[in-house]
């Protein structure tokens, strides 16, 4: 039996980054056998990392700037990365948590089917794009700071939160209103939910998504949700009230179905 | 090759080693662990990876010449882009002794194709200077490698104004490479600036980089560098990328979908796109929008990659004028389909310039170092990361360029609003 904590060193012995494969070798066989907490230092542009992992009480900590694909397809660990992310981050997730503490940028939950993931920092384009939930399978994507166009892009499901803060270490800036998010807002939505954080002007809207009231279910919803993500970032819960939170839904539950045939509408 | 190789880290295997490997299904059965060793490939059953070009660039904006160690490593961490079928690199300030004599880098078949270029020149221009340009054999390259030369020009007042549709020494080097290119056989112009050049050839990014001796051999302020990962076209010497006309250099990554409506607009102007790849229409465009036209590289950029017209309508009259009409004028030039770019050139001041489609449809990151004296360019973060500690790292808007220009700093940084803070009038 293997210790319970294990550190790799995702550099190798000439100080050039491991390849993606050898890296993920090491961290697949280290919580095959038995670790549960995994700490991968130098990451640099690995893809790929902790793909398919179905170990449920397994942390691994990345430091540095993992590449693309960081967690596809993972069913249960908990990763959190202090550094940035690159794109497709949490690709067809099933469950599990990533805490990011710095950027996430494209892609950011692509597809994802359940589990979390929450940004400190600021995120690309087409985050979030075509979520999906089925009971009480339901993503999670929380950003702390602001993202780019496209944000929710044919989403199916799930929840999507932008925020619109820089939270630093003792402090927390707020972000002018309009720039949380960018245009095509939620273009193609049918399912689920975006909560932005201010004032959500009517042409950033995409097709199908509509700004809908704000009510106590969603606060009901969102309270636990935010708990975490302060939990994990360390900031009070009171600065995200000072600012009233947009809801975004779905107008149709299919926007496209008169597209090629009118008369299916 | 034994699977134990894989699993040691210090193994160092060649992408196309790996996928040889990857593609023998029954390697799993013989020693009872590949089912392990595929939940670490590419996770969908993937053979072979399936990437795209890897861009990234630098340029020392207070003027500090550095050799190629850096963007080097910037290129080499995105080797996962790659596929060995092309990279290259662009330098400029490396001659600063022939800085007003163009330099003319050519790759050769052989001899003959030399003597023939050599001849034509001696028609056209005053060489200044010739030589072969420096090159190594790389272990595990694919040979046979070209002749590669490099003359320094310059061009006779007199030549200019006998010609009737020459207007300056650029239209009648642009001419000479044209020429070249089309007509010399065995010979292609790699680059044709001043005081800059560009290093491509066919194979992996390191491959390249010491194929050259770029990371002792030149200093310059500012480096491009592309690995290729070609997908419609063919993977040649001539094919890869930085594409370069005059001094204006292109890293491109993506498809350029309305290659035939830019290769004909550009075509109208004398341009001849004769590499076989998309992305060199975009060169000629940024020659032909800039210098030839005069247009600022941020309004060359609009026309590049306009924006919609929802958004047009929301501007300022003045501003929804001009906007309009750049897409009315230059809607040929418009580059359609998934690109992130990442330009260089010499005029009217050196700058580095990158830009992503509309839709941001490929990766791009820009970064500022910590002393602010750097401005870092990549398809990914971890390259930026790799090389030095940026203070900040941002992603730039969809077709809104970042432009960093030399002893001006970061002009552009791709986050304002369209024709935030200029005042651009329309003259008719």
């Amino acid at each position: 039996m293997a210790k319970k904590k294990m550190e790799i060193d995702a550099l190798d012995g000439d100080k050039k980054p491991l390849r993606y494969w050898v890296l993920n070798e090491k961290i697949h066989n280290a919580a095959d056998d038995g670790a549960k907490h995994i700490v991968v230092k130098n990451v640099l542009g690995q893809r790929f990392i902790a793909d398919c992992m179905e170990h449920k009480d397994l942390k691994i900590d990345i430091h540095g700037t993992p590449g693309n694909d960081l967690g596809v397809f993972l069913s249960g660990p908990t990763i959190e990365v202090f550094g940035s992310c690159e794109d497709q981050t949490g690709n067809t997730m099933n469950a599990g948590t990533i805490i990011v503490h710095g950027n996430a940028w494209d892609v950011t939950g692509l597809a994802a089917r359940n589990g979390k993931i929450f940004v400190k920092g600021n995120g690309g384009y087409r985050i979030g794009i075509h979520m999906k939930e089925y009971q009480d399978q339901r993503p999670i994507v929380v950003y702390g700071g602001c993202v780019k166009e496209f944000f929710g892009e044919y989403m199916a499901g799930g929840i999507l939160v932008a925020l619109g803060m820089k939270i630093g270490n003792n402090k927390v800036e707020e972000v002018p209103s309009k720039e949380v998010v960018r245009g095509s807002l939620g273009s193609g939505i049918h399912g689920g939910a975006i909560y932005v954080r201010g004032e959500v002007p009517e042409h950033y809207l995409g097709v199908a998504a509509n700004i809908q009231p704000f009510t106590d279910d969603d606060l009901k919803l969102l309270t636990p949700i935010l708990k975490e993500f302060c939990k994990y970032f360390k900031m009070p819960i009171e600065n995200i009230w000072e600012r009233e939170i947009t809801k975004i839904a779905p107008s149709s539950s299919r926007p496209y179905g008169a597209y090629y045939n009118p008369r299916t509408v | 090759m034994d699977l134990d190789e894989i699993r040691d880290p210090k193994s160092r295997l060649s992408h196309s080693e790996f996928g040889r490997l990857g593609r023998i299904g029954s390697m799993g059965e013989v020693n009872g662990k590949w089912g392990k060793i595929g939940v670490t490939l590419p996770p969908n059953g993937f053979t072979k990876d399936i990437e795209a070009c890897g861009i990234a660039g630098l340029i020392n904006t207070n003027g500090k010449t550095e050799n190629g160690k850096r963007v080097i490593d910037m290129i080499t961490t995105m080797t996962d882009r790659e596929n060995g079928l092309g990279a290259g690199y662009a330098c400029y300030g490396l001659f600063p002794d022939l800085a007003d004599s163009f330099c003319i880098q050519l790759l050769l078949d052989d001899e003959e194709a030399k003597e023939n270029v050599e001849e034509f020149f001696k028609r056209k221009a005053n060489i200044v200077k010739d030589e072969e340009v420096f090159k190594k054999p790389v272990r595990g390259m694919k040979g046979p490698y070209p002749l590669i030369w490099r003359f320094f020009l310059d061009v006779p007042e007199e030549v200019i104004s006998a010609s009737p549709h020459i207007e300056s020494e650029d239209d009648y080097i642009v001419d000479c490479v044209m020429n070249i290119n089309e007509k010399i056989n065995g010979a292609f112009c790699m680059s044709s600036g001043k005081n800059m050049a560009v290093f491509k050839g066919n194979g992996w990014s390191h491959e390249i980089a010491e194929f050259y001796d770029l990371a002792e051999r030149y200093n310059g302020y500012m480096w491009l560098a592309h690995s290729r990962f070609p997908t419609n076209t063919p993977g040649w010497w001539g094919g890869a990328h930085p594409f370069n006309i005059l001094d204006w250099s292109l890293c491109h990554n993506g498809e350029i979908t309305s290659y035939g409506t830019n290769k004909r607009y550009v075509e109208m102007w004398g341009y001849k796109c004769t590499l076989l790849t998309d992305s060199e229409v975009v060169t000629y465009l940024w020659d032909l929008l800039c210098r030839r036209h005069g247009l600022p590289k941020l309004i060359a950029t609009m026309a590049l990659a306009p924006r919609y017209f929802d958004d047009i309508a929301l501007l300022p009259e003045d501003q929804k004028k001009i906007a309009t009409e750049l897409r009315m004028t230059y809607g040929r030039a418009m580059v359609n389909g998934p690109f992130s770019i990442l330009v260089g050139t010499n005029r009217p001041n050196p700058s580095m310039i990158a830009l992503t489609d509309r839709k941001k449809l490929r990766p791009m990151i820009a970064a500022i170092s910590e002393d602010e004296n750097t401005v870092y360019a990549s398809s990914e973060e971890c390259a930026i990361r790799r090389v030095g500690d940026a203070k900040e790292v941002w992603a730039p808007v969809t077709g809104n360029p970042v432009i960093a220009q030399l002893y001006r700093g970061l002009v552009w940084r791709g986050t304002e609003k369209q024709f935030e803070g200029k005042k651009i009038k329309l003259e008719v």
